[in-house]
């Protein structure tokens, strides 16, 4: 069987243990080279650390590394004859909690990493809830340092008990609990015998098992045209494709399709990947689709299937992640970006802010800054063709653009 | 559900398509940074497929130092033609030439810094507002925090500490007049994803990645080809090594692999078991543990 993918979250800050756990699973996984580890040995003993510090293998930059702090999102690859992996190492400090959303819009599953002496920190329930509102299925929270409470399975017992009362109000489906010690690679890549109490797989066996291709959503056609494809050579004199990548269904040659917004049915007559031709197409391909009349359908147009339709709105319930340095401004204007679609919007209501630490809402101070996590009303000027972001996370995000500095200054989910 | 299931070097496609069709449907002069290495060759292949069947509808870019080897400039001139794109190059001798820039002098000189003027005055010359790379998150470790679509200020630099935030596959290629983006379809490729997607597409690459016989000088625990561009110590000898080089760059600082490789199911086997990084053999990278970041922020590929 061919190997898939799977792209992961590992959240937590350096107490954690987060570093040391990466580098255990590079190191186990014999993914640490020969001339990364001397490099990372010699930096060590210049710093004067015993032993290779293997966080300087994931803080790749000059100011990460002289404050021995993760500032961005790095990405690490590993693979396993299962599978190959993709680890978005997301920085855990409240200032840096739009890079944790960052890393988490493209991931499959989250890694919690609890410090099994210190148990549930406002960090763990931050984390958690990015998680949630990001919408990722699977989360594996790691009770790391098991070591350090004398592995302990009353101690273990009590973490997992406070986090599923906490983690029952979240929308994560599938959570799974793991005794780990990153330092000592207990339960990470080879099963500990420190803790004959635990009889659940190892981190690694979960990660190359977690059955994730159910996540996507096979149901709703939607396929976001990207860019037309018009050879006007010789050979092709006729061809007008459609490319995108595929945002949820099945499509298939022969079926039935309607163009949206512009309301006009046709039917598939071809899909190709490259010069390849397949019968039919679903999320996450980048393909051509090639359609049975030439109708009006250009980028930020959308194919779907007649019964199943997008809701097509002006005016959309959301949640937002504020990415910017700058505040904020009450009704200043955006360009919205929605799948391969962009549209102006503006804000109109902050209807509460949440307190990500402990989940409250504040209703009273409505003031939006970097890092904030809100419920907005966005009035765009033109329709929007939305999914539920829970239903589907392709058609149910969007990025908001400052229309003066180009910059990207928030992220959002539509709750429809 | 197995016929929905996709392999990772699948999976790893769609996404490099998806972002080298951005770049043709968000930004009005695209060009893709060309080298001849493995990695802009797939990056090409890549643009092949996502827009056939039209012709890629950007240039080719390629930075020559000048020492080069001479496969690679026949390898590509083959491409270009084969695919019928324009080819663009900007020259360091020209640069050299017209006094803009001043080589480097010793035996460790190299051209690899004086490219960066001349892909930035190249970039300028064109206005290309889009410069399509080759570079992966795993090569090096300030590449591991690159964005797909990176943004440069104009003076073609990059700011690691204020990235633009990228989240989920909606890119912004908006900028300002001047500033440009650098785009990195592989980001998320490793080099054995490379070689297993080279063997698995069929794609042709130039004879220099499989093992041959070569004259080359050992020097600081590095295999370098003998040639006119290299200055010998004098107590430098070149020997005949069966090699075969896994990256390719300046003819002066690509260091070679004692290898027997000679097909690509061998190369993919010799990269699944390598105990060394790719670029352990560049001699650019070894000045310091910063000199992959330092060298981007000016404006490196």
């Amino acid at each position: 069987m061919a190997q898939g993918l799977l792209r992961f979250i590992t959240a937590g800050s350096v107490d954690d243990g987060k570093s040391t756990l990466i580098g255990r699973l590079l190191y186990d996984s014999k993914t640490i080279f020969e001339d990364q580890l001397v490099s990372i040995e010699e930096a060590s003993a210049q710093r004067g650390t015993d032993g290779a510090d293997l966080s300087l293998l994931t803080d790749g930059l000059r100011a990460e590394r002289e404050q021995g702090i993760t500032i961005d999102v790095a990405y690490r690859y590993f693979a396993t004859p299962k599978r190959k992996f993709i680890i978005a190492d997301a920085p855990g400090h409240i200032q840096y909690t739009r890079n944790m959303v960052t890393g988490a819009s493209t991931a499959d599953l989250a890694i919690i990493l609890v410090d099994a002496r210190a148990g549930l920190l406002e960090q763990t329930y931050r984390h958690s809830f990015i998680t949630h509102l990001l919408g990722i299925k699977h989360m594996v929270v790691c009770v790391n340092k098991m070591d350090l409470v004398d592995w302990s399975e009353g101690r273990y017992n009590e973490i997992v008990e406070e986090f599923r009362d906490f983690s029952s109000r979240l929308d994560v489906p599938d959570i799974r609990f793991i005794p780990i010690s990153a330092l000592k690679g207990d339960n990470v890549v080879d099963a500990s015998d420190k803790m004959p109490w635990y009889e659940g797989p190892t981190l690694l066996h979960d990660l190359e098992h977690v059955h994730v291709a159910a996540d996507r959503n096979l149901q709703d056609c939607r396929f976001p045209v990207q860019y037309v494809i018009r050879p006007q050579t010789d050979a092709h004199r006729d061809f007008r494709g459609y490319a995108g990548r595929v945002a949820g269904g099945v499509f298939k040659v022969g079926d039935e399709v309607l163009a949206l917004p512009s309301g006009i049915s046709s039917q598939v007559t071809s899909i190709s990947i490259g010069e390849k031709s397949v019968d039919k197409a679903f999320p996450p391909q980048s393909v051509v689709m090639t359609l049975a009349n030439d109708i009006d359908l250009s980028r930020g147009d959308m194919l779907v299937r007649e019964n199943n339709q997008p809701e097509s709105a002006q005016d959309l319930d959301v949640r937002i992640c504020w990415l910017s340095d700058q505040p904020m401004r009450p009704g200043a204007r955006f360009e919205l970006r929605h799948t391969s679609r962009e549209v102006k919007a503006v804000v109109k209501e902050v209807v509460y802010k949440l307190d990500i630490n402990t989940l409250h809402r504040m209703e009273d101070d409505l003031s939006i800054g970097m890092n904030d996590i809100a419920r907005v009303r966005i009035r765009t000027a033109a329709p929007v063709l939305v999914d539920d972001y829970r239903r589907n996370r392709a058609t149910g995000s969007f990025i908001l653009v400052d229309p003066t500095t180009r910059l990207t200054v928030a992220a959002g989910v539509v709750y429809t | 559900m197995s016929d929905y299931n996709m392999s990772h070097l699948d999976e790893l496609e769609a996404e490099g398509i998806y972002v080298l069709r951005e770049v043709a449907a968000q930004f009005e002069r695209p060009a893709i940074l060309f080298s001849g290495g493995k990695d802009s060759i797939c990056v090409t292949h890549l643009a092949k497929k996502a827009f056939a069947p039209a012709r890629i509808p950007m240039p080719l870019v390629h930075i020559d130092t000048g020492h080069n080897f001479p496969e690679t400039i026949q390898f590509r001139d083959d491409l270009v033609e084969s695919l019928g794109v324009q080819l663009i190059v900007g020259s360091v001798q020209d640069l050299i030439d017209r006094g803009e820039v001043a080589e480097e002098t010793g035996f460790n000189a190299s051209r690899n810094k004086i490219q960066t003027p001349t892909l930035i005055s190249t970039i300028e010359a064109h206005q290309f507002d889009a410069c399509v790379g080759g570079a992966r998150r795993d090569e090096e470790k300030a590449r591991a925090k690159e964005r797909f679509f990176s943004h440069r200020d104009d003076f073609s630099q990059w700011d690691p500490k204020n990235q633009r935030p990228e989240l989920w596959d909606l890119y912004n290629g908006k900028h300002q007049p001047g500033e440009h983006f650098r785009v990195f379809p592989l980001n998320n490729w490793t080099e054995l994803d490379i070689w297993n997607y080279i063997l698995r597409e069929n794609i042709a690459i130039p004879s220099l990645y499989f093992a041959h016989e070569r004259r080359v000088i050992r020097r600081a625990g590095q295999i370098l080809a003998h040639s006119d561009y290299l200055n010998l110590r004098p107590d430098e000898q070149p020997e005949s090594l069966q090699i075969r080089f896994r990256t390719l760059g300046d003819l002066t600082i690509t260091g070679a692999v004692e290898s027997d490789a000679d097909t690509l199911e061998k190369i993919v086997a010799e990269v699944a078991a390598a105990r060394k990084t790719e670029r352990g053999g560049r001699m650019d990278d070894k000045r310091s543990q910063s000199a992959m970041e330092d060298r981007k922020k000016e404006g490196y590929f």
